[in-house]
């Protein structure tokens, strides 16, 4: 959710700031912008805009004047809609950028963008598409490490602000390199996807669900409060376990051995109101995945929830106690 | 499965450091530290007081002191360490924070790493080094106090500051492994105040938290700081009680405080 509004004014920067600033500054300024943005958005071009051939030079200042000076992707968009159009050989366009975009979004089944190829509100798609594209692990679909990281910043910023509790969980597939020396790794890629999706399954839509490494996942339970760490964890371990995988990578589906796989969990709460970095975050967790490891795998271990949260009922024996005392 | 993290400095140099704490804020934690240092600077000790209130500084208000070099330039790498350590009035010296380490307020690597090898330097050429540390329980305190061999929890009898070091020794024992943690109690009102509350205290972290330890956690009663008009005139006149009014009920007080400490 959060990349698309990043994307949404980075690509406002990026497409709408050198379409506007033309129209925005005193004319005779923009040529330089424009070779810059020209440079920043489609990369050297071949010849510097000559000034002869500029019309700026003798523009009386009009909109539509100071327009046929902007870079050649917006110029070319609002005048014929033909994207890598070389307008007299001053601007020629990287036509291969859009299309080595655009094999990559294919070949992810993502569908490229709506509506004419290189106008602002296509080019805000695509941005937005590559986003999302570059956040994702090409195998799951889940969250790649990239995304991850940024989101686990987001979230300890966020609950250090708000003071609600957040969990984080690390896990890891179980014997997972018997699966690949015994199957295959097509037969791994398998079993790593329906791990994947079982814990899409056992979690909350707002829950983030990443892959992080080969067979690691993390996810990120927002505003999860200390008591239900336990329950939730042990769910996603015993959705897990109660999955079997058809190995279909290595027979016809009605031969197809079936895998059990299990994993083991760690997980650790960003504790309220205690700063901390992402980085001790996934460390806490980290450690307690390496118990459930360490202690027989499948297996839940989560930091103690003692911390920092003083309970109702530890405030009235500790105010109880002190007025007993104190009336003696 | 106790998540224990001990400290990342050598038993030897982690001993000799005592983290002055407190949870809430206002509860005289650095009156505590500057006055316990005299106290045990006046009994022979070479004794420092590093600032690590590295946000809110405010040992150098408390001492009247005013220290071209801070901390903040030993971190930026402006000054040695010998440098902006400064002699203090009560025959103590000081490292001071400064007010450009607002930026320290957020536990990064870097400052990790910074304070640590400040911490190492400086230990060996002392007998205690006091680390006064900030209000709350935030990761640089958590972390300041890590590097400290001992802990003393300041609180005073107000049910806010006994929540809060209730919160923070509960937190030191299940995230830093401490068994054993000193308690001050400051403002009292009445003789024997502290060893009440130190009951308190001990009550109920007996309930709740030492049935999850592998090993129960004991609080152990350092003394009580009476409240007294003499403080509140010492801290007015930015001057060290111990100096200003060695007679005053809070500094006889702080003496033995510093004498069960050296125990």
């Amino acid at each position: 959710m959060f990349c698309r509004c990043a994307v949404s004014s980075f690509a406002v920067c990026f497409v709408a700031l050198p379409v506007l600033l033309p129209v925005l500054l005193p004319v005779g300024l923009c040529a330089g912008f424009q070779s810059c943005f020209a440079h920043l958005l489609f990369g050297p071009t071949s010849g510097v805009n000559p000034p002869a051939a500029s019309p700026i030079a003798n523009s009386p200042g009009g909109v539509d004047s100071a327009l046929a000076g902007l870079p050649a992707l917006a110029v070319a968009e609002a005048h014929n809609a033909q994207p890598g159009a070389d307008r007299g050989g001053r601007y020629p366009l990287s036509r291969s950028r859009f299309e080595r975009a655009l094999q990559l979004l294919q070949q992810s089944g993502q569908p490229a963008p709506e509506g004419q190829e290189g106008e602002p509100a296509w080019m805000e798609a695509m941005i937005d598409a590559l986003v999302d594209l570059s956040s994702k692990d090409a195998l799951t679909g889940l969250a790649n490490r990239r995304a991850f990281e940024i989101a686990l910043a987001r979230e300890v910023d966020r609950v250090a602000r708000s003071g609600e509790s957040a969990l984080l969980l690390t896990l890891d597939i179980d014997h997972f390199k018997k699966v690949n020396d015994t199957w295959g790794h097509p037969a791994g890629d398998q079993v790593i996807k329906a791990v994947a999706s079982a814990l899409v399954d056992s979690v909350r839509p707002m829950d983030l669900v990443a892959r992080v490494g080969g067979e690691e996942f993390a996810i990120i339970l927002p505003n999860c409060a200390a008591a239900f760490g336990e329950t939730v964890a042990e769910r996603v371990r015993r959705r897990v376990e109660r999955m079997p995988v058809a190995i279909t990578a290595v027979a016809t589906s009605a031969h197809a051995p079936t895998l059990n796989v299990t994993v083991s969990v760690g997980g650790a709460f960003a504790p309220q109101w205690v700063r901390s970095t992402p980085a001790l975050w996934q460390e806490r967790a980290d450690q307690q995945l390496y118990m459930a490891k360490s202690q027989g795998r499948n297996l839940v271990r989560l930091e103690p929830t003692a911390q920092s949260v003083v309970s109702s009922e530890e405030k009235r024996l500790l105010f109880e106690s002190f007025q007993t005392l104190d009336h003696e | 499965m106790s998540s224990a993290e001990t400290s990342p400095l050598p038993p030897a140099a982690s001993s000799r450091i005592l983290a002055i704490t407190s949870g809430k804020g206002g509860v005289g934690k650095t009156f505590v530290s500057a006055n316990l240092a005299a106290a045990l600077a006046r009994a022979g000790r070479r004794v420092l007081v590093l600032d690590a209130d590295l946000g809110l500084a405010n040992l150098d208000v408390v001492l009247n002191l005013f220290p071209k070099i801070t901390l903040h330039d030993v971190f930026t790498g402006k000054s040695s360490l010998q440098d902006a350590i400064v002699p203090a009035p009560g025959g103590f010296s000081v490292l001071l924070a400064g007010s450009g380490m607002v930026e320290y307020s957020r536990m990064t690597p870097e400052v990790r790493e910074h304070l640590q090898q400040v911490i190492l330097q400086v230990t060996p050429k002392f007998d205690h080094v006091l680390l006064d540390t900030g209000a709350g329980i935030s990761d640089v305190v958590l972390y300041t106090v890590s590097l400290a061999g001992e802990v003393l929890v300041v609180a005073t009898p107000e049910p806010t500051s006994l929540t809060d070091a209730y919160a923070t020794i509960k937190v030191l024992a299940t995230t830093q492994g401490r068994r054993k943690m000193y308690l001050l109690v400051n403002q009292t009102r009445k003789p024997g105040e502290g060893r009440v509350v130190r009951q308190q205290l001990q009550q109920v972290v007996d309930r709740y938290v030492n049935p999850q330890l592998d090993s129960p956690v004991r609080l152990e009663l350092l003394g009580d700081l009476p409240a007294d008009n003499a403080v509140r005139d010492a801290v007015q006149r930015r001057q060290l009680l111990l100096q200003m009014m060695p007679g005053a009920p809070a500094a006889v007080a702080m003496v033995a405080v510093a004498t069960k400490l050296l125990g």
